[in-house]
């Protein structure tokens, strides 16, 4: 049975939103996680991809949800040349739809109650503040009202703006995607593959992450204001012609990935956004999901304080963003530049990067390497990108 | 704006460059607000599958 008031409702329930609802509850907040869809993690809008080491902090390795383990990544640059990367720490290719099912359990295993088939319609307001959410569920019109709601209704968020956020992105700022997971394929289980280029894909890159011996995730992603005349499936049609003219296509998915640096305002009174929603992925990679699990173990502990200290007041609710700018901010930022500086860089430039690339030993090629390579002429962004790498390091632990 | 349902797969991209708040996505729809919409075409632009186009 839904409660008539919980401390928390918490829409949308992917990463963001369960780890969030896991955190609050776990710290002793009531919670309502709602999702719009039939189960959590379906439609899979996801490479899949994740580091060990940004994992292991918020769920217990499970072979249920590892399709793939990771240990190389190959750069491929315009003209076919590839450097090989196998020193940037283990990685994983995710089922995602178990594992965001995963996460979910662990929200309610805390006590958080997880409804799905539930449609966020608008916010419910009280005396001018945020009190409820309205939402379609069973074809009924219903309102539960909270102290708090949190915003973690991806990319697509509304929740935001509904509160008077300013969530929209330049084109700039979006990566146009499609998605296409392939079988028939005869492929190495434990590397990545991306593709740069103009005539790959603008302002992006194509990915391949292995799922098994014989299936991938394979997509592209495309800067939004370079996709006005060709659309990111009619590159990867003809990527996928010229590399894998075999293979089937067993699932499509289309999305957008926002690299943006983080929305400016991502909390207000009674309300904060989290993951895709408050634009926290990384901009470079376009790596989500660890992102909105640290955002959202902030947000989450945040969240039960201020049930504890009857405080849901912008102000208060500040302590994540700080919290957030103290933990990943300085590397969002340089990823966001280092970003700006890739839009600008020729298939030569990245043909040279590549080159460099293959001639440092291996094992000691890493993306701090790689990225310090094509930022070489830019004595402060080099500065910065050494410096990020430094602290994500130590923050990350 | 015309929406192509047949191509249309509810990702919610163009949701996410209206600078109008015009475009709404429900579990099985997206649906552009013609009174908000300031005819921009960023979500013409991003649509992945190019789903959108101008006119009624």
């Amino acid at each position: 049975m839904i409660k008539e008031k919980y401390d928390v409702l918490v829409i949308g329930a992917g990463p963001a939103g369960s780890v969030t609802a896991r955190f609050a509850a776990e710290n002793g907040a009531s919670v309502l996680m709602l999702e719009r869809d039939r189960e959590a993690g379906i439609p899979v809008r996801c490479a899949e991809g994740v580091s060990h080491n940004g994992i292991v902090p918020f769920i217990e390795l499970d072979e249920k949800w590892i399709a793939a383990k990771i240990n190389i990544a190959k750069l491929h640059s315009p003209n076919g040349e590839t450097a090989v990367m196998r020193n940037n720490g283990a990685g994983y290719v995710l089922e995602r739809r178990i594992f965001d099912t995963a996460l979910c359990d662990l929200a309610a295993e805390k006590g958080a109650e997880f409804i799905t088939k539930a449609d966020a319609l608008d916010l419910v307001w009280e005396d001018g503040k945020i009190a409820g959410v309205k939402f379609k569920y069973m074809g009924e019109i219903k309102t539960v009202k909270c102290d708090i709601v949190i915003g973690a209704d991806g990319v697509e968020s509304r929740v935001g703006r509904w509160a008077g956020i300013k969530t929209a992105v330049r084109l700039e700022d979006i990566d146009t995607c499609v998605q296409y997971t392939l079988s028939g394929l005869e492929i190495d289980d434990e590397a990545c593959d991306f593709y740069f280029g103009q005539n790959i894909s603008p302002g992006g890159y194509v990915w391949i992450f292995p799922k098994s011996k014989t299936t991938a995730n394979v997509g592209i992603g495309i800067a939004g204001h370079l996709a006005k005349d060709k659309s990111p499936k009619e590159y990867l049609d003809k990527f996928v012609e010229e590399h894998f003219p075999n293979a089937k296509i067993n699932y499509t998915v289309y999305g957008g990935v926002p690299t943006a640096a983080t929305l400016k305002e991502i909390v207000k009174d009674n309300i904060m956004l989290v993951g895709d929603a408050a634009r926290q992925v990384n901009p470079i990679t376009g790596g989500g999901i660890v992102q909105a699990m640290i955002a959202a173990r902030i947000a989450g502990k945040l969240v039960a304080e201020a049930v504890k200290a009857k405080r849901f007041d912008a102000k208060f609710l500040k302590k994540y963003p700080q919290e957030w700018d103290k933990i990943l901010g300085h590397s969002q930022k340089t990823m966001f530049d280092m970003k700006e500086k890739f839009m600008t860089l020729t298939d030569d430039k990245f043909n040279s990067i590549v080159e460099f690339c293959q001639k440092v030993p291996e094992d000691q090629f890493s993306l701090k390497a790689l990225f310090m390579e094509a930022v070489k002429g830019d004595p402060m962004l080099m500065l910065d990108v050494a410096k990020s790498f430094v602290v994500s390091k130590m923050k990350l632990k | 704006m015309k929406i192509n349902r047949d191509l249309c797969d509810v990702c919610g991209t163009c949701v996410a460059v209206c600078p109008a708040d015009a475009i709404v996505v429900s579990e099985f729809e997206v649906n552009i607000d013609d009174e908000k919409c300031i005819k921009c075409m960023n979500c013409v632009t991003v649509c992945p599958i190019k789903a959108i186009s101008e006119g009624e």
